[in-house]
Order: C-alpha cells, then structure tokens, then sequence
C-alpha cells in the first residue's frame, strides 16, 4: 500500500473500500473481544473459514472477527447481518448447521438464540436484546464494525477522517474550542476538562512535547480500556494525532499493562499499518506534520496509572508519584510539556471532530457529557462491557440492562470506581451516573469498574479486599498512604477476625479523612474510599462483627463455622475428595463430619456439594 | 555476553530508559531476571546495578526466582473477589502444597494471583500457561492441575 499523500487521496481510497464492501451479501462478525477468547471464539471463528473455504462461500459471506461487543456472558458470540441474527455461546460444532440454515436458506436456530429471562422468549435479533436495548453505544458500535487488525475496515467507517478534517485548515485553537464545546472530560477517574489540560499544554513553553495514552488500566474489575484498545486501536491513534496536532507535539507513548498481551500486539499492529499508510511518521496527508508513537509497556504496578508515576515507568525508573504542584502539562515526560489522556478519553476524540461538538454534549447531564463505558460484573446476571449516556440511573444499568441478581439473591450494592470509588447501597440506585454526583455520594464513576454484590458479599470483607490491595500496591513514597493504608487495613482485620473494638471505628473514619487529606497523589487521596464509604452505608454491618462477633454474610472465616447438616448429606463423598486439609471425615454413603481443629474455612467444601449440605453459621 | 541477551539489547544499548521493556523481554523467554543477566543489563544500558535490582524488584510483571514450568494465574480482582476466587487460592496452595509466588518443589507448577487481568465477565478466572479458564470452580481447577500433571508424568514416562 502507497502512502496516502493528500486529504483527497483519502476520500477516493474511502470510496474505493465502501464500493467493494456494498458487494458483500452476507457479513458473519465473531466477537474476538477478552471474554469471548477465553471461551474459545477463536475456534468458531477457525471453524467458519475453515467451511467458508470448503464450501467455495468466500465470494458470497464474508467473516470479521471484532473487538468486544460487550455481552461478555453469552460468548462466543455471532451476529449475522444484514438480518442482525444474534447467536450466543456458539461452538465449532454449530458452525456447519449456521452456514447452512441461516447463512444459504434465511432460517433461525431457535437453539441458539438468546432467551429474554423476563419474558422467557427467544430474541432473534441483536437490536431486541434488553442488555443492548437500554444502551447508547458510540464507541462500543465502532467495535462491532471493525476488524482491529484492519486499516481498511476502520477507513471504511469514515476512520481518520476527523484527523483530514483538522489537517484541512483547523487552527489548533478552534481544535481546543471544539472539544471544550464538546464538555469532554477525562475518563481515567479524575473527569478533569480534557480542553484545558490540552490548552495548558499547548501554552506551555518548549519546542518537544509529548501526548500519552494511559492504558495502564489497573483498576480491579475493570476492562473498558482493554475493549477499546483491543478492538479499535486506530480511534486511539487518530485520538491521539488530534491531540498532538492541538498541541503541538510529535511523539507519543501508549502506555499499556503487560497483562493485556492482545491488546500490546493490536496497538503495535495498528502504528505499524498506520505508518504503511502515512497517518504516523512525517507530512502527514501532505500536512506537513509529523508524529509518531511508541508503545511502552507496565510493569504491573497500579500506581502506574498515577500520570506522574505512569511517566517515571516510561523513562525505565520505579513508579513514584512527585507531588504535582509541578503540573506534567508544563513538566512532564522528561520534563516537557505532556498531555496525557486515557484510552477511553482519546477514542473520543475523532467522532467528536466527525460529529462536532453539539452532538457530543447532546448526551449526558450538565456536567458530564456524551457516554461512559462501564465494566458491569459480579453478582449480576447480564456482565460485560456497556456504554450509557452519562445521567442513566444505576437502576437501569444493573436492573435493565444487567438483568438484575444472577441467583435470585437480593442485590445489596454496587461498587463503582475501583479502589478509588465507594459502595453505593441499593437505595441510592436512582442516581444517575454523574462524575460529580457519584462523587458527592463518597464513591466515584472513576475509570467505570461497576461491581454488583449482594447479601452474600459482606462490606467489612470488602473493605478489607481494596485496603490489602491498596497497601500492596502503594509504592511507598509517603507517609499517609504507606502507613495510614496500612493502619486501616489492620483495623479493619481485626474487625474480620473478631478482634473489633468500638472504638476503633471513629479512629477508621479519622485515619481515612487525614490519608484522604494528606497523601501525595491521587490515588493515595482516594484510598481510603473503599473503607470510608462502606462505614457511611454499611455500619450495621460493622457493629454486627464487633458487638455480636457475627459476619451476617457469611464470609469472614474467623466468625463462621462450617457444618454438615445430617439431614441432608448423602455420603457421596464430593467434599471429602476436595477438602485440600484433608478436614472431613466420613465413610461411602455415611454422613460425613468437618474436623474443626484440621479445617481452615477455605470456603471450597459448600461449592462441591450437591445436596447443599454444608452450612455455614 | 549470551546470544540471547544480544538480541534483546540490540539497538537499546546505553539506553537507560529501555530498562523495563528489556527486563520484559528477558522475563517472558526466561521465566525469571537472573543475577548474571542483571548484571549484562546494567552494564550495556547504563543502569546502576542497585536500579535494575530495584526495577525488577518494584514491577510484579518480573520474577527473580526461577518459575514453574506451568504457571497457575489465579486473577484476585474485585469481580472474582466476589464469585469465590479465594477459595480457588486456597485449593491450589493446598493441592500443590506451596505459597503464592513459590515454585513447586518438583518445578511443576508456580502459583500466582494477580490483581486484574480485564476478563470480569467470566469470573472467577484462572489462567494456566496464558490460556483463559472462565467460571471456575474449586473442582474444575483440581480437574485442570490433575490433568496437567498426568500429561506431566506420562511424557517421563515415555
């Protein structure tokens, strides 16, 4: 492929690609997206081209292989179009029936159709799905459409146009004006104004300026990034050349998690074509511009996500926030003006230049504009990736489009945010998603990791999970984060081990407001959520673990007790096999019994039986 | 200076920046960051030793020990966290008789939790060997480790 050397050569190869692609009758997309892989899409996929080529179909049906379409649950999934069939948890073996029936006679196969769990009915089309239905899909929409490992599928959707347009004669300035029109604020968690950091960079002196792209997203239940960046890596990339030609800069960094290995080859793939076809390296479309990116990869620290931590990782040194009175607009990556935005931040960028900026803050509320991405797991039926417009209620997310409780529990909360956010209890499920909203609440939308939990997820254990994971993961620079975390973390033990004394809840709260206070970085700042929000709507819960020594969900181990209730174990032996400490004792078809001294309540004995016969008091 | 090593710092030499994505390279061919390879890097970087060490030492993403030939990656995020994955850790420890982050004595088996890996949808999740395993059990992953050591003997074996 030639470089594309002008604003019109792009227009015409664009013509070119739509006039084949209106040729194809029949388009068979397979979600190649995180979720869909681990259930082995990658077979299904094999499968059809494997038939397509046998059958001598590949004039006729062609096959795409996307990014994550979002409803991780049902993987692997199968769209056919045009007639929009949805098929979920496909497996290589349907593959040949699929081809036949839907693909050359038009049917459906009831089998493989998603059932509406409301209505019990099957769906046919993807459009119908409720999880689909009550979402707004912008960028997760480009996902479907784009195969990530193709230049030419990404072109074909009117990809880097927007960067044409700005090239066209757009003053930075008005580039700058557009998106702070547009009311765009930063997706990573802080929701700063992406205009005026972009402003402020531009204004700060030096020749070199740098722009990053923060996709070290460490944030635990998290993975809109990883969907985005897997899926349509060149939206980033155009985000990001906007971004640079806004402020002036000609080098930039992707920063991704070495534990996202798909999504490290796809950026590296997606700068390689975009090089081959002259939208990085020198004169850009004949602009005269120039730019390039390089990939750095994490060192898996979730303190890397901090920008100023984030660029010490870049310059091969330990991730250490610096106190950011320094802003990294005017000294950042090696001490130039940078501009760092998230993934989800840059892949904003270009529909906002194709759309302008009225479309954008069309969407949302008054202060949080366009949609948000959410990672929505944990005890909910429907998980997965979801776009909302900002100012949809937490109801609708976990309720509507989540499919409400997975097993029938009562949903107790949900967990926004990541280590940096708060539990929100069910009562306050009608506030909208909001960055300042959710914030006033003591949580936060944050970089969008929506955890549901119900009554069997206890507060005080989840308390403890974020601050053993914070005081892990602090890196140790300041005081209040390294030991503030650390005496959170161990009052809170105490409480889950029985050893909980009253007073040790208003020296939580204290402990959590001067951390809150007092710590160097932001996400020192924010650490004490987890802890602060739970005590704020769950103290019940903490008064139970101290006053009555009783975890009322059953999970912390040092309060609970595990018993074989006699009338119901059949003696079939399936704890006894499993228990790792060797506890349980019992012969074939005999009631069985724990052995309290050897057992070390680690909660596997209950999974495995059948007769659900192991309790726990 | 090994073959190996050579490639890996070609065109980074005398660049200390290059540090962590070198240190990458060698821990995905090798398993681990050894002494002696330490060593090579600070010297054709420009790297303090005591920075390498301290490097490595910082970023979970590198070991300085030896590793399993089967790596066992229970994933501890939030979502996981909440369908069940410790009693997962717990089954693995226990099975395999080692802690988090040990080496089986045979040099089978490394057991490992890592705070996220972006697959929430399908927890709990473990990954074996860089493959994913969705919604898993206690009795699934006994099932996986089990089989994994079959294949294991049957090769000696043969």
């Amino acid at each position: 492929m030639p470089k594309i050397a002008s604003i019109t050569d792009l227009a015409a190869l664009r013509d070119r690609l739509l006039s084949v692609r209106s040729k194809d009758a029949v388009l068979i997309t397979v979600c190649g997206g995180p979720g869909c892989q681990a259930t082995e899409c990658h077979n299904v996929s094999a499968e059809v081209r494997r038939e397509l080529d046998t059958n001598g179909l590949g004039e006729k049906v062609r096959l795409r292989v996307t990014g994550c379409h979002g409803f991780c649950e049902q993987g692997p999934i199968m769209v056919i179009d045009p007639a929009n069939v949805f098929y979920g948890q496909v497996k290589p073996a349907d593959v040949g029936e699929i081809l036949n029936r839907t693909v050359i006679q038009g049917e459906v196969i009831d089998r493989l159709l998603y059932t509406d769990p409301a209505t019990k009915k099957k769906v046919v089309t993807e459009a119908e799905i409720p999880f689909y239905r009550a979402q707004n899909p912008t960028l997760l929409s480009q996902n479907r459409q784009v195969d990530p490992l193709s230049i030419e599928d990404y072109l074909a959707i009117g990809g880097y146009a927007g960067l044409a347009r700005v090239l066209a004669g757009t003053e930075p300035e008005k580039v700058i004006a557009e998106i702070e029109a547009s009311g765009l604020r930063g997706r990573g968690g802080g929701g700063f104004p992406t205009a005026r950091k972009w402003a402020a960079c531009r204004a700060a002196h030096g020749e070199e300026k740098y722009v990053i792209c923060n996709a070290d997203e460490g944030d635990p239940g998290a993975f809109m990034d990883r969907g985005i960046l897997e899926g349509n890596p060149h939206a980033v990339i155009e985000g990001m050349l906007i971004g640079a030609y806004a402020i002036g800069a000609e080098h930039g960094y992707i920063y991704v998690r070495n534990e996202y290995p798909i999504a490290v080859v796809h950026a590296r793939e997606a700068i390689r074509q975009a090089m081959e076809y002259g939208f990085l390296g020198g004169d850009i479309l004949g602009s005269g511009m120039r730019f390039d990116i390089d990939i750095a990869r994490g060192g898996g620290a979730f303190v890397c996500g901090e920008s100023t931590a984030l660029m010490a990782s870049i310059e091969g040194k330990v991730g250490e926030p610096r106190p950011k009175d320094v802003h990294t607009v005017e000294h950042g990556l090696w001490n130039k003006p940078t501009t760092l935005n998230n993934v989800e931040t840059w892949a904003n960028v270009p529909s906002i230049i194709n759309n302008g900026a009225a479309w954008f803050s069309g969407m949302g509320t008054d202060s949080s504009k366009g949609t948000k991405i959410l990672a929505l797991t944990g005890k909910v039926r429907n998980t997965g990736l979801v776009e909302v417009a900002f100012g949809t209620t937490l109801r609708t997310v976990v309720e509507e489009i989540g499919g409400g409780a997975s097993d029938g529990k009562a949903i107790k909360a949900v967990q926004t945010g990541g280590p940096s956010g708060g539990c929100l209890p069910a009562y306050l499920f009608d506030l909208p998603v909001d960055f300042d909203i959710l914030w006033e609440k003591g949580s936060m939308i944050g970089s969008g990791g929506l955890v549901v939990m119900d009554e069997k997820t206890c507060m005080v254990d989840v308390a403890k999970y974020f601050l053993n994971f914070l005081q892990d993961e602090s890196c140790g620079k300041c005081v209040p984060c390294r030991i503030g975390v650390d005496r959170m973390l161990e009052i809170v033990t105490d409480i889950t081990e029985g050893r909980g004394r009253p007073e040790q809840i208003p020296l939580l709260q204290e402990l959590g407001e001067t951390v809150a206070h007092t710590a160097l970085c932001g996400l020192g700042k924010t650490a004490p959520n987890p802890a602060l929000s739970t005590l704020r709507y769950f103290s019940e819960e903490y008064e139970a673990h101290i006053r009555e020594a009783s975890c009322p969900a059953g999970v912390c181990k040092s309060l609970i007790e595990y018993t074989i209730d006699s009338a119901h174990c059949d003696g079939c032996g399936a704890c006894l096999t499993s228990c790792p400490q060797g506890a349980i004792q019992g012969e074939k078809d005999r009631l069985h019994t724990i052995d309290r001294e050897a057992c070390t309540k680690c909660g596997i004995c209950p999974t495995v039986c059948a007769r659900n016969a192991i309790t726990v008091q | 200076m090994s073959e190996f090593l050579e490639t890996i710092l070609e065109g980074r030499k005398s660049q200390p920046h290059q540090l962590i994505e070198v240190l990458h390279d060698i821990q995905q061919e090798k398993g681990y960051i050894s002494r002696k390879s330490g060593g090579t890097i600070s010297r054709e970087l420009g790297v303090p030793l005591i920075e390498v060490y301290r490097v490595a030492n910082f970023y979970k993403a590198f070991s300085l020990e030896p590793r399993g030939k089967h790596i066992i990656t229970l994933c501890s995020g939030t979502a996981c966290h909440v369908r069940g994955a410790n009693p997962l850790l717990n089954q693995a420890m226990g099975l395999l008789d080692v802690e988090e982050g040990e080496a089986t004595e045979d040099g089978l088996f490394t057991v490992e939790s890592v705070h996220c890996i972006g697959t929430c949808a399908l927890a709990p999740v473990v990954v074996l060997n860089g493959v994913y395993h969705p919604h898993m059990t206690p009795a699934k992953l006994r099932a996986l480790i089990k089989k994994v050591r079959r294949a294991e003997e049957e090769s000696a074996h043969a």
